[in-house]
């Protein structure tokens, strides 16, 4: 019964998800959607995408790392050095923007084996930095004026991805990998303890986190014609950051419901750039003051609906009944 | 003697990454928080000394004195409003309301003022320059040294010459046992935050005197590359902070006269991870194994 219940949850979302997906195409080839819509859809997407990604790192295995921008920059530069410069096609740039990043992953996880908490944040975000800087002195790719990229990304190809990233970091969550990703978090040392190795899963996650990063990065670039080192600064960072806080550290769905909710905020106060970073800090504080776990603690959407079963069979729960 | 003006400008530099640096040491020192809105402080303290001489008509040494001022009060209100009822939350938590403090206080200020540059005034100070070996010193550099070295020398006689230093020092060592020795441990928290943010003041003064040009978001370069120099040194050792920030200074100087100017910034994170990677306690640190 259980067994039925979770495949249930798993054929539902897939179910519901090609639903939204259908309408919105539907929707979308009818024109009833414009332009805006769509680049905030896209968008909406490639958020969600970054999102999840991030929430495995940070929410999952607990490695605080504010240099998810470095991905993301890294997967867009090497899917547009493909689509552009070797010029071969598209499906093949997502995957190569994938696994440059994932290399960088690698690379950034490996540090980290020694780092804990708030050096492991800094080493992060000293790695994002860099790797704008790199890009913004290497002429092959355009330098500060950035390079120039063609319009590849759609609906579909964004849906898809999303779709992918989604299931693939639901199902290693609840992996026996995703169990070990969750004792790290929960505490490194005991975690070493009970025979986790605790270095080869710190690296996995970052090396999936970063994959996924890079190929909302090859999303990104072929959405906005053009990309330039200045797009990715540690601003992007906290972008990123602040979906996986505010969702709940921890959530899957509550990241992707943050990450849907800010991109629809910020593509309303788009023409204000000030108000959006004011109302962002706002957010981040105020949730940490008194939510500290954000808006969904480290419980998924469908945990709320089993709940509401649970308390309907109020015959077996007697001592519920006697306490109300 | 290219190299000894190299090392000049890098000693100039360095100095105030060092400033910024012993606030960013002090705090982290007694409450383990990265404040990450120290950079933040600093971009305020040299407004604030932009606007004593600009509209007040101050002479340098009194806008100094009233940037430092300004700022410790702003450093304390930082952390009573944001920081204090976090006192017992976890790390990350306090990471991530720090980094939302940064933001609001950058933004805000954008917000309430605009994004525009403001430039110091030319004729602050006296402008002559000095050779030596062959380097031309402007009166500017000295000027960073001479109140770099007289601050930190008043910071090294605050904190183990007086009541205040003590009870700072005893706090940092073991938060717990102060309190039960009688120390107020809010008020020497209050007290840490006010210092370290008046020396961060006193830097975005230096700073706008010597390089003319601020602007809202200036804090957050300086601020990083800080908070590198407080690694390099060894995070909570003050002469570490002030060593750390010298030297990396000089080392970006150095980066930018071989030629690699573009890749200035890049160096301090460079050394960053290195330092992270292969002396994770740093250049004055004792290395102390976690106790479970």
């Amino acid at each position: 019964m259980a067994f039925l219940k979770k495949v249930g949850f798993f054929w539902g979302g897939i179910v519901v998800s090609l639903v939204i997906f259908a309408v919105v195409q539907f929707l979308l080839s009818n024109g009833t959607l414009d332009l805006f819509y769509e680049n905030t859809l896209v968008y909406m997407a490639i958020n969600i995408i970054l999102a999840v990604s991030l929430h495995l790192i940070i929410g999952i295995t607990g490695q605080f790392s504010i240099g998810h921008a470095g991905f993301l920059a890294v997967g867009a530069y090497a899917s547009a050095i493909i689509t552009m410069k070797l010029e071969l096609p598209f499906p093949l740039a997502l995957l190569v923007g994938g696994i440059v990043a994932a290399l960088a992953g690698f690379v950034i996880g490996f540090p980290s084996l020694r780092l804990r908490g708030d050096y492991l944040a800094i080493a992060t975000l000293g790695f994002g930095e860099i790797v704008r800087i790199a890009f913004l002195n290497v002429d092959y790719v355009g330098g500060a004026s950035g390079m120039m990229v063609e319009h590849f990304t759609t609906w579909p190809w964004v849906f898809g991805c999303m779709l992918v990233t989604i299931l693939v970091i639901l199902n290693f969550t609840r992996s026996t990998h995703g169990r070990a990703c969750i004792s790290i978090r929960e505490d490194e040392t005991a975690a070493d303890a009970m025979g986790i190795n605790t270095t080869y899963y710190k690296v996995l996650a970052f090396m999936i986190g970063a994959f996924f990063a890079g190929v909302a990065g090859g999303l990104f670039a072929h959405n906005f014609y053009i990309i330039q080192p200045s797009n990715f600064g540690f601003l992007k960072s906290f972008d990123i950051l602040i979906f996986v806080v505010l969702g709940g550290l921890g959530s899957l769905s509550g990241a992707v419901i943050s990450a849907i909710l800010l991109t629809v905020i910020s593509a309303f106060l788009q023409d204000y750039p000030e108000t959006r970073m004011i109302i962002y800090s706002l957010v981040l504080i105020i949730v940490m003051l008194y939510r500290p776990r954000g808006l969904m603690g480290t419980k998924e959407i469908t945990s709320l609906f089993s709940r509401k079963k649970k308390s309907k069979g109020g015959a077996k729960d007697g001592q519920s009944e006697t306490v109300a | 003697m290219e190299y000894v003006q190299q090392l000049v400008n890098g000693i100039s530099v360095g100095s105030i990454y060092a400033l910024i640096a012993l606030g960013y040491t002090m705090v982290y020192g007694i409450v383990k928080l990265i404040n990450f809105a120290h950079g933040d402080v600093f971009m305020v303290g040299s407004f604030v000394g932009f606007y004593s001489i600009t509209v007040l008509h101050l002479p340098f040494v009194a806008a100094l004195l009233v940037s430092m001022v300004v700022c410790a009060i702003f450093g304390m209100l930082i952390e009573r409003i944001a920081y204090k009822p976090l006192r017992n939350a976890t790390r990350i938590a306090a990471l991530i309301t720090a980094i939302g403090v940064s933001l609001l206080i950058e933004y805000g200020f954008i917000y309430v003022r605009g994004a525009q540059l403001e430039a110091y005034p030319r004729d602050v100070l006296p402008d002559f320059k000095i050779n030596l070996f062959g380097a031309e010193i402007e009166s500017q550099a000295i000027l960073i040294l001479g109140v770099s070295i007289a601050l930190m020398i008043l910071l090294q006689f605050i904190v183990h010459k007086t009541k205040m230093g003590k009870s700072m020092r005893a706090v940092s060592y073991d938060a717990e046992a102060a309190q039960l020795m009688g120390i107020n441990v809010n008020r020497t928290i209050s007290y840490t935050f006010a210092i370290g943010s008046a020396l961060a003041g006193a830097a975005g003064v230096i700073f706008g005197v010597y390089y003319t040009k601020i602007e809202p978001l200036m804090g957050i370069i300086p601020g990083l590359k800080a908070f590198v120099a407080a690694v390099l040194g060894g995070i909570g050792i003050l002469p570490g902070a002030m060593v750390g920030g010298l030297l990396l200074g000089v080392i970006e100087s150095f980066v930018s006269a071989i030629g690699f100017s573009l890749w200035r910034d890049g160096a301090a994170f460079i050394v960053l991870i290195l330092i992270l990677v292969f002396m994770p306690s740093g250049l004055f640190g004792k290395n102390r194994r976690e106790k479970v």
